[in-house]
């Protein structure tokens, strides 16, 4: 049987109660009848063969690239660059899409004799991956064959010596990349597009570019006109990227470009009910839900993560396209698309999420107040195409614990952007003009990113800029069962239960609201008319 | 402990097993169970005598039993012909027989009840039973399928009546949900009447998660036939029987002349409730109540 689609469905008083993620758990809420909620399409089926799938990309290219094995030539420099741990999530299964992807392409690269050949994680202003982390996305027999020679490199944004400035895009933007995959003659990037937001030039001008590349576009005023960031027509980030992408194929550097698509096959067969609509949860499910809700609310906090996050997804590969940046992401999209459009009819006034225990910046790490913010207006608002799902002035509810906690490794200026620039002001303009150079600059979290696991000095500015545009088009913002004191330092506002959540935001949009639920994850993206 | 208890007493999703959003299609099972299974034997001769004696006898005496109904305006239907579609709100399984019985000879014993095919005839057993016993016959409340409209509009045409409930389901707290356009489409396609029907008090002797029946007071009113307007389509046509139904029940709970001033106002109170929470929904309805009426209203034992 096909997939099904993904559809809206409005409740009446006979409707079962919602799940809404809340973190490391979830819970069952009601919404008022005549809400609507949008179920994401389910999982599409899987390539069949799916490394059969990547020789045909690689052998067949889109747009005006040669195949892959005619661009490989002994005494050639090569990197082979691919995405970090923040893709896909939550992590999958071994073997990792970029493990078939990355030994296909060696196995060309041996076959035409090169030697020169350089792994390189596209960080980024990311942290470093450990080295669990590299060996579950490469797979024991690379990251063996590589790491221990010292070619299975991570891409460091604040080395003088391994970037390379190579000029101005028309539009004033430095780019500044990665001077090994600059310097290559050939780089082939491999990607995930677990959203329409990744891939494209956004690959290497975002992965392999510097703190004084990435500024231009990763600020507020692009933040603001990128209406959706899963809309690269619409979005001013992604605008930026294709000019600096540009940029450097017109400096002479040649990208392959290999992306991947992934279903929304998200949780493994003993959580299957997350996936699964509600009216159609069987006995099993029923039962799982009410133990594994019973169990989380006694397991001490530390343990229900370390659970969470040693969930391994069972995604699975729907479609693997390779050739030329621009034409290979077009195919993409289209694959994206087609796993996670929803058409929904008009806005609403209050939009709810669950917010789940995961997002891009904490893979095995801390769900902190900044990222649930990054998560519910940078990433869950900006599920859309077209005009937001939440009218302008509306009111968004997120579901989430938000505990004011912080990874002392992971995140270290995120727990002094909290403290100290949060409780002075919340307003992204402010806070960019005031505050990001001091924290992008600071020669300790410049020490940190480059030597230990931290996320560079400047990223939680990024994670408040990725919701500006959700700041400005909203109302309010509501967090249901969240720390108190966490949820007033962002600005918002605290709620115990949906229902006084729901009232609350009665008071900002009128009486008798329209009330739009997104039951993500699995992941979707509302076309919204 | 107390939510435990209340859990214990009155289990909900998930301890029992979610209900299947009534605007989607439910996969039924590929047999002839569901909107396929054939109710034609129920209404051969031998059946429908049985049926006959079963429905004056054992139904009406247990109607009268438990539920102790009020019947009014009938008189608005005393000329209408056979037959005719009688939509009402649906509270209770208690419905079904209270409407039958009271329903004038003419129609009780040439009647077919619009049953949900994934309900009621999603068993063999079940299947049988219903269409015996109320002559049910099976209806996709997700969706029109040609299947079960076209025997819809066969037995209308044969001269059979249908009684069908326009909400597609029983209301979860005694409150009428959503008119759908089920009752408006056959009326459109046959030419029928349409006639208005409120119930109201079944909801307390046997509401829809209820596993015990209570003895109570009920009331059924008749409203006059209405057609389609020219023209008018069949959303229109469903909210108007929607409105005549809510009609009725202002009716009942105030009277007609108050009910029919508020009409031509249009400020009838809706059908489906105040947009309350829940305890003030369920206190108001308690203050409709046929039974608390009739305690509160002094003589009104004597009529």
């Amino acid at each position: 049987m096909s997939p099904r689609p993904g559809f809206v469905l409005e409740t009446d008083r006979a409707t079962p109660p919602t799940l809404f993620w809340h973190g490391e758990g979830w819970r069952l809420e009601r919404l008022p009848p005549g809400s609507r909620i949008v179920y994401p399409p389910e999982p599409m089926e899987a390539v069949a063969d799916p490394d059969e799938a990547v020789r045909q990309a690689l052998a067949h290219p889109l747009g005006d690239s040669e195949p892959l094995a005619d661009l490989l030539r002994p005494g050639m420099r090569l990197t082979i660059a691919f995405d970090d741990v923040s893709l896909p999530l939550p992590p999958m299964r071994p073997p990792d899409v970029r493990q078939r992807v990355i030994e296909a392409v060696l196995e060309l690269a041996a076959a035409a004799g090169v030697d020169d050949v350089v792994l390189m994680a596209a960080l980024s202003l990311h942290r470093r991956m450990t080295e669990a982390e590299l060996r579950h996305a490469l797979g024991h027999r690379v990251y063996e064959a590589f790491a221990p020679h010292g070619l299975l490199l991570q891409h460091d944004a604040e080395d003088p010596d391994g970037l390379v400035h190579l000029g101005c895009t028309d539009a004033g933007e430095d780019v500044e990349i990665n001077k090994r995959a600059a310097t290559s003659d050939l780089i082939v990037y491999v990607n995930i597009n677990l959203v329409a937001m990744d891939g494209g030039h956004k690959s290497v001008a975002t992965g392999l570019a510097s703190y004084r590349s990435l500024r231009h576009h990763h600020n507020v005023r692009t933040l603001q006109h990128s209406r959706s960031l899963m809309d690269e027509h619409r979005s001013e980030l992604h605008t930026s990227n294709w000019r600096m992408g540009r940029h450097i194929a017109a400096s002479g550097i040649k990208v392959f470009q290999i992306e991947t698509t992934l279903n929304t096959d998200t949780f493994p067969s003993q959580f299957a009910f997350l996936q699964r609509r509600e009216w159609e949860w069987s006995g099993r499910d029923r039962a799982t839900y009410l133990a594994t809700s019973a169990s989380l609310a006694r397991t001490p906090a530390r343990l229900a993560r370390s659970i969470f996050h040693s969930i391994r997804s069972p995604h699975a590969l729907t479609s693997v396209q390779a050739g030329e940046v621009e034409a290979v992401h077009a195919r993409t999209l289209e694959h994206v698309h087609r796993q996670h459009v929803v058409p929904v009819e008009g806005q609403t006034d209050i939009l709810t999420m669950g917010l789940p225990y995961i997002c891009p910046y904490n893979v095995n790490s801390i769900m902190n107040p900044v990222l649930v913010m990054c998560l519910g207006l940078g990433y869950f608002f900006n599920l859309y195409r077209g005009k937001p799902l939440v009218r302008a002035g509306g009111v968004v509810i997120m579901s989430h614990p938000t505990p004011w906690e912080f990874h002392p490794v992971h995140h270290p200026s995120y727990i002094d952007f909290f403290d100290q620039v949060l409780a002075e002001t919340t307003d992204p303009l402010e806070i960019e003009a005031k505050f990001e150079e001091s924290f992008a600059t600071d020669p300790w979290y410049v020490h940190l990113y480059r030597t230990s696991y931290a996320y560079h000095g400047v990223h939680p500015f990024y994670m408040w800029y990725w919701g500006a545009h959700a700041l400005q088009h909203l109302g309010a913002v509501i967090v249901v069962g969240g720390d108190v004191a966490a949820v007033r330092r962002m600005g918002f506002k605290p709620a115990s239960t949906l229902r006084d959540a729901l009232e609350m935001a009665a008071d900002v949009v009128g009486p008798d609201p329209s009330v739009t639920h997104i039951h993500a994850p699995p992941l979707l993206l509302a076309d919204v008319e | 402990m107390n939510r435990l208890l209340r859990r214990a007493v009155q289990p909900g999703f998930p301890w029992t097993a979610p209900q299947w959003p009534p605007s989607l299609p439910r996969p039924l099972p590929p047999s002839s169970l569901g909107a396929g299974y054939d109710t034609e034997w129920a209404r051969r001769e031998p059946v429908r005598v049985a049926r006959a004696v079963l429905m004056d006898s054992v139904a009406r005496g247990a109607v009268k039993v438990l539920a102790s109904p009020r019947v009014s305006g009938l008189d608005r239907i005393a000329g209408l012909e056979a037959p005719a579609i009688f939509a009402a709100n649906h509270a209770s399984h208690v419905d079904t027989p209270l409407l039958l019985t009271a329903l004038p000879a003419r129609f009780r014993h040439r009647s077919a009840v619009a049953a949900a095919a994934d309900y009621f005839f999603d068993r063999r057993w079940k299947a049988a039973l219903w269409a015996f016993a109320i002559n049910a016959i099976p209806v996709e409340r997700a969706r029109v399928t040609r299947r079960s409209i076209g025997q819809a509009v066969g037995l209308l045409n044969e001269g059979w009546s249908l009684l069908i409930y326009p909400e597609g389901g029983r209301s979860p707290d005694g409150w009428a949900q959503a008119f759908r356009g089920g009752a408006a489409y056959l009326s459109v396609h046959t030419g029928l009447p349409v006639v208005p029907v409120h119930v109201e008090g079944t909801h307390r002797i046997l509401p829809r998660q209820g596993r015990r029946i209570r003895p109570g007071h009920t009331r059924v009113t008749f409203g006059a036939p209405i057609r389609a307007h020219q023209g008018e389509d069949t959303r229109a046509f469903a909210s108007r029987i929607e409105t005549a139904v809510a009609v009725l029940a202002d009716e009942g709970a105030t009277d007609w002349w108050a009910a029919r001033r508020r009409a031509a106002q249009g400020t009838t109170p809706r059908l489906t409730g105040p947009r309350a929470g829940s305890w003030r929904r369920a206190w108001e309805l308690e203050d409709r109540s046929p039974g608390r009426r009739a305690q509160e209203r002094p003589g009104s034992w004597a009529l």
